[in-house]
């Protein structure tokens, strides 16, 4: 018997069953209840906002986050597709059950106990799954012996407004500002302004994808601490985006976008993937670490 | 003498023709009566059926569509919580569905090109309703009940008895568009 085989295990144990438990709840309140930080953001929006009809709009999405809350009730009948991310500590060992079949349950049972649309069909059938499964579960093994995971329903009127698109290395940094604009004026009133507007760059098509959704889960008006040129970038956006006069509900406004949240990882020298995310005003997603 | 439009029109289903032609892009109206929820996977439906020289399930002459569906009905409430999906979906089959006699649309979102011409066409009218605030939106529904495509699920047609929906109107008979007007008001070309 080798020392290793003799050491005695160290993996923390996490029910099937708890992580269930776990997923519906997450799903339950996000649907249900605004997270404070995008509170605050419309309130500062309402402060900043000189269109009357645009703060007539704010007022109402302010007032509708608490009724809502108050009566838990989805804040959007659009309770979105069941995105995750699960991040499941090295240490950790999920006992009594498969940790997908098991987020995947904690979905079917928030989606019909908590009174949520199921919005999920068969893209050619166009036939409705009936429990909003399956979700989009992203895993990913990390040190440690806990396991986090984040709900984020999203909605299908922003996420359509949402691209990606192969630049060339030289289009450089005003070809990303270019192409991110762009994005967002195309969209105009679809996506339910006031948005925030998460912004991949660099990796493969998929990574940078998966960075523009992962921006949307940072509080919202924290700029990017990582990269100078990125902060620098997401104000100038900011600016250039709430000078489109999209305004609330695409009715008109200085405001247009509450925050524009930017990641970035190398990527090959070929290529510069960007992916542009957009979030409605809705901006949902709860998490928990077990 | 001059109209105030600064006070919001309450009308009544059904949309008359004097009601149509009178309303312009940017008027605020609080709709009572019935409307139909229908969208994509309806809409398509109403489309075959129509191409097929069959009647659609609902009377396109009278109806006001809403294209939204709702989320499921808790115990003791009459309807979940209910907005405008983004109208630029139903687009394409918006112009033979107005060749049959719709003449009135709820959503989110500017149309299409198409879209917009079959409105001042056929004098119709779209009306933009605030999407994701569908808790308060609810609260407008005194009444629900089924109206065809059941098995369609949340897509279903319902019938939905409104009292004083806040809507504005953005496509106009006449050929206005309020999210252009409003939207060049507000921008600043840096």
């Amino acid at each position: 018997m080798t020392s290793e085989n003799s050491q005695k295990s160290t993996l923390r144990r996490i029910s099937a069953k708890s992580v269930t438990a776990a997923v519906k709840t997450l799903f339950i309140e996000a649907n249900t209840a605004l997270n404070p930080d995008v509170i605050s953001a419309l309130r500062r929006a309402l402060k900043k906002e000189e269109s009357p009809i645009g703060r007539q709009v704010l007022e109402k999405i302010l007032e509708n986050a608490w009724i809502a809350r108050q009566a838990v009730m989805p804040i959007c009948q659009d309770t979105g597709l069941a995105v995750l991310f699960v991040e499941i500590g090295q240490d950790v060992h999920v006992t009594g059950g498969d940790l997908r079949e098991a987020v995947r349950e904690g979905v079917r049972q928030a989606y019909a106990d908590g009174y949520l649309r199921k919005s999920l069909c068969g893209p050619l059938t166009r036939a409705n799954t009936g429990d909003n499964t399956p979700a989009v579960i992203h895993v990913d093994m990390v040190p440690g012996d806990r396991l986090k995971i984040t709900a984020m329903p999203k909605g299908g009127g922003s996420e359509n407004m949402s691209t990606a698109r192969m630049l060339t290395p030289a289009a450089g940094i005003e070809g990303i500002k270019k192409f991110v604009l762009e994005t967002v004026e195309a969209a105009g009133a679809n996506p339910c302004p006031p948005i925030i507007v998460g912004v991949g760059i660099g990796g493969s098509l998929e990574q940078a994808c998966l960075l523009a959704k992962k921006a949307l889960l940072r509080p919202v008006g924290k700029k990017n601490k990582t990269d100078k040129r990125l902060s620098r970038m997401e104000n100038e956006l900011l600016e250039k985006i709430n000078a489109l006069g999209i305004g609330p509900a695409g009715l008109g406004g200085r405001i247009t976008a509450l925050a524009v949240s930017a990641e970035m990882m190398p990527c090959h020298i070929a290529s510069l993937p960007v992916a542009v995310n957009i979030q409605c005003h809705v901006a949902r997603h709860k998490e928990v670490i077990l | 003498m001059k109209i105030n439009r600064t006070v919001p029109f309450s009308v009544h289903t059904p949309l008359t023709e004097e009601i149509i032609m009178s309303l312009r892009a940017g008027d605020t109206v609080l709709l009572s009566g019935d409307v139909y929820t229908a969208r994509d996977a309806a809409h398509r439906r109403m489309a075959d059926a129509v191409q097929k020289g069959l009647p659609p399930p609902i009377d396109l002459k009278t109806a006001v569509i809403f294209y939204a569906a709702p989320s499921p009905t808790p115990p003791g409430r009459v309807i979940g919580s209910i907005g405008p999906t983004t109208s630029y979906r139903m687009d394409v089959f918006t112009p033979l569905l107005m060749e049959q006699g719709l003449r009135a649309m709820i959503g989110k979102g500017s149309r299409s090109p198409e879209v917009a011409a079959s409105i001042k066409k056929y004098q119709g009218i779209y009306f933009g309703a605030i999407g994701g605030i569908a808790a308060l939106t609810a609260r407008c529904v005194t009444h629900m009940k089924p109206a065809a495509y059941e098995d369609l699920g949340p897509e279903a047609i319902r019938c939905l008895t409104v009292a004083d929906l806040p809507l504005v109107v953005v496509n106009d008979s006449q050929g206005n568009d309020l999210y252009k007007t409003e939207q060049n008001k507000w921008r600043i070309f840096l």
